[in-house]
């Protein structure tokens, strides 16, 4: 084995890997309290609304687009929930409506994107206006509470010691793993962002899918509420606010580029776990919220800086 | 032969330029006119100059924002830079010299700025990833320096700079003024300023006829930041005090005002003429709101809608035009 092909080798392994690795590592020697069960099976808590929608985003990206309506949408889809449940609406309906509302969403960013042809960062910036302004016109700014146990509980529940949240991720994890990999649905994505002119001129309905692909990202908006209103015992209008950038770092951690609809779902796995990693290790050595939201951007730098490098490396080899 | 057509084609563009801006100035008289209709409290003067004074300071986020968009970038990052500016300004201030805390604010929307410009240029980031990676990391830095503190009450010829009047007019609107015929007289009549309509229009066709369009676009980051600086200061003046959350509210009312103003998404269209009015439009609109005691928590919501429906006419005459 020469040296050039143990580079090549090195190289192959995303930089992600690198990175989630060498997060843990210095945690795990800066604060003590890191590597402990508790706070292993809280990450895990903590990554898996964010994954719900980083999964939908990896698409969007794929598809050379953007939303940055998505912490908005959640925060209106939970503020939707939690008036039904205060209302005394059962929890299933409840549940529908939140995420009927994300839907509705998903696909009016669609049809703006699609149909109209506007730019998506704009589009979904209008639309986040809309989602946020309708959720502080509907609360008058105030946290929805009395949302009675069910959801609560519902949260609170573990089957064979992993809690509720993580199983809904895991579960949605693998379904969104088998639509992007085993599915008709899963081939557009890559082909839009790749060559959506050629799909088009095979007689796909590429508008139907690139829409699909919008409408998704609300609907999971909408999921991700009822783990939030869970998680928080109340709809709160601005509490999702910014929670898209979490996601649209992970996904560009995870590898994503805006540019060829090159797309790899286990690294957006390993994205979200690196941004929750960072998240949970910088609050375990008592570094602020504010900073932490600081970090993650210097972290999309860093994770971009790393593919640069290595694209130039192979691009040399 | 071809330089008659070309002039023929030249003075369409001018003329499809120029009805734009008619309709947009209509469009504000139409609006003056309702609220006239619908409240007293509109037509008078100090609501108008309270109208100009607010449309003065959306204006100069949106302009430095406006040379970015003409390069078809964006620059998402203003809100943000707005409030960390101001905050560092207000420290400043407090700790020493009004002078000080100008010369703070200036220099920190301006660094912001260049980090975005070098992000785009020398990273190859998207704008919009770029700056709106920015906005998270200046988000966090403020929150983190201010640490729910508020900073307030300044020396009153600081706060002139943002509440004062010099002859019965706010000074805002002069500096207002001064940066629109400043910005007027750089896109029109410089060698750099048609660069920066020529990267817009076709980067690559730039590129090849010699412009440094890494240069141009560090410039327009940078002097989009340093506009945010500028606008901190008369913000900070206006408001009297200095919170974390300050620059929040501002990033989407200038970049409505931009699209209102007809300066396209794309690119290579647009002027800050266009951009003033469309400060004013949209002012008028939330200034009407106000006083029809609509609540604030509706003002995300139209403005929201009204960047939709701006960029949406901009697509459709683009569309048109065959573009």
């Amino acid at each position: 084995m020469t040296p050039k092909s143990l580079l090549a080798r090195a190289t192959a392994v995303p930089g992600v890997a690198y990175l989630l690795v060498a997060l843990i590592v210095a945690f795990s020697i800066l604060g003590p309290g890191f590597a402990s069960a508790p706070n292993l099976r809280n990450i895990g808590v903590q990554s898996s609304i964010l994954l719900l929608l980083a999964l939908p985003m990896t698409f969007i990206i794929m598809s050379e687009g953007l939303d940055l309506s998505m912490g908005a949408v959640l925060g209106l889809a939970g503020v939707t929930l939690a008036s039904l449940l205060a209302g005394g609406v059962a929890l299933a309906p409840a549940a529908v409506a939140a995420s009927g509302v994300g839907l509705v969403f998903g696909v009016i960013n669609g049809l703006l994107v699609v149909r109209l042809g506007i730019p998506p960062f704009v589009s979904t910036l209008g639309t986040l206006g809309v989602a946020q302004g309708a959720a502080l016109v509907a609360t008058d700014g105030q946290s929805v509470v009395g949302i009675g146990p069910t959801l609560p509980s519902l949260y609170a529940s573990a089957w064979m010691g992993l809690p509720f949240s993580v199983l809904v991720a895991v579960a949605v994890y693998l379904i969104f793993h088998a639509v992007l990999y085993k599915t008709r649905f899963g081939t557009y994505v890559f082909a839009i962002g790749g060559n959506r002119e050629s799909l088009t001129l095979a007689g796909v309905h590429t508008d139907l899918y690139h829409i699909g692909i919008y409408a998704l990202g609300g609907l999971m908006a909408g999921v991700a509420a009822l783990l939030l209103t869970g998680r928080m015992n109340a709809g709160h209008p601005t509490a999702a606010l910014g929670m898209e950038f979490d996601a649209i770092a992970a996904v560009i951690v995870g590898g994503t580029s805006f540019e060829r609809g090159n797309g790899w779902l286990p690294g957006t796995l390993l994205g979200v776990l690196t941004v929750g990693v960072l998240r949970n290790g910088l609050n375990v050595v008592a570094v602020s919220s504010s900073l932490q939201v600081a970090s993650i951007g210097a972290l999309v730098i860093v994770a971009l800086v790393i593919d640069s490098v290595r694209t130039s490396w192979r691009e040399r080899t | 032969m071809s330089t008659a057509a070309a002039q023929m084609a030249r003075r369409r563009v001018l003329s499809g330029e120029l009805a734009g801006f008619m309709y947009r100035v209509a469009g504000v008289v139409l609006v003056c006119v309702g609220l006239s209709l619908a409240t007293d409290a509109f037509l008078t003067v100090s609501n108008l100059l309270n109208v100009l004074r607010q449309a003065s300071l959306i204006f100069l986020v949106a302009s430095g924002v406006t040379l970015v968009v003409l390069t078809a970038g964006l620059d998402l990052s203003v809100g943000a830079n707005v409030g960390l500016s101001a905050c560092l300004a207000a420290a400043a201030i407090k700790s020493g010299a009004v002078e000080l805390g100008i010369v703070t604010g200036l220099a920190s929307g301006t660094g912001i700025g260049l980090l975005n410009g070098l992000m785009v240029t020398r990273l190859r980031v998207p704008p919009f990833i770029a700056t709106y990676g920015m906005l998270w990391v200046v988000h966090g830095i403020t929150y983190w320096y201010m640490d729910g503190q508020t900073i307030y009450d300044f020396p009153e010829r600081f706060r002139a700079l943002g509440s004062g009047y010099l002859l019965g007019v706010p000074i805002p609107v002069y500096l207002m003024t001064a940066c629109l015929a400043a910005g007027g007289v750089f896109t029109r009549y410089t060698i750099w300023g048609h660069q920066i309509y020529a990267i817009g229009a076709n980067p690559e066709a730039a590129r090849l006829s010699g412009v440094p369009v890494r240069m141009r676009l560090n410039l327009v980051y940078t002097l989009s930041g340093a506009m945010a600086g500028l606008a901190s200061i008369v913000y900070l003046a206006r408001l009297n005090s200095a919170e974390a959350d300050i620059g929040e509210p501002l990033m989407l009312p200038a970049i409505a005002a931009i699209l209102i103003g007809g300066t396209s998404l794309f690119g290579g269209i647009g002027s800050l003429s266009g951009t003033l009015v469309g400060a004013i439009l949209l002012t008028l609109v939330l200034n009407g709101m106000n006083l029809l005691t609509v609540g604030a928590n509706w003002q995300p919501l139209v403005t929201g809608v009204i960047v939709l429906l701006a960029v949406w006419i901009d697509v459709a005459t683009r569309r048109r035009a065959g573009g």
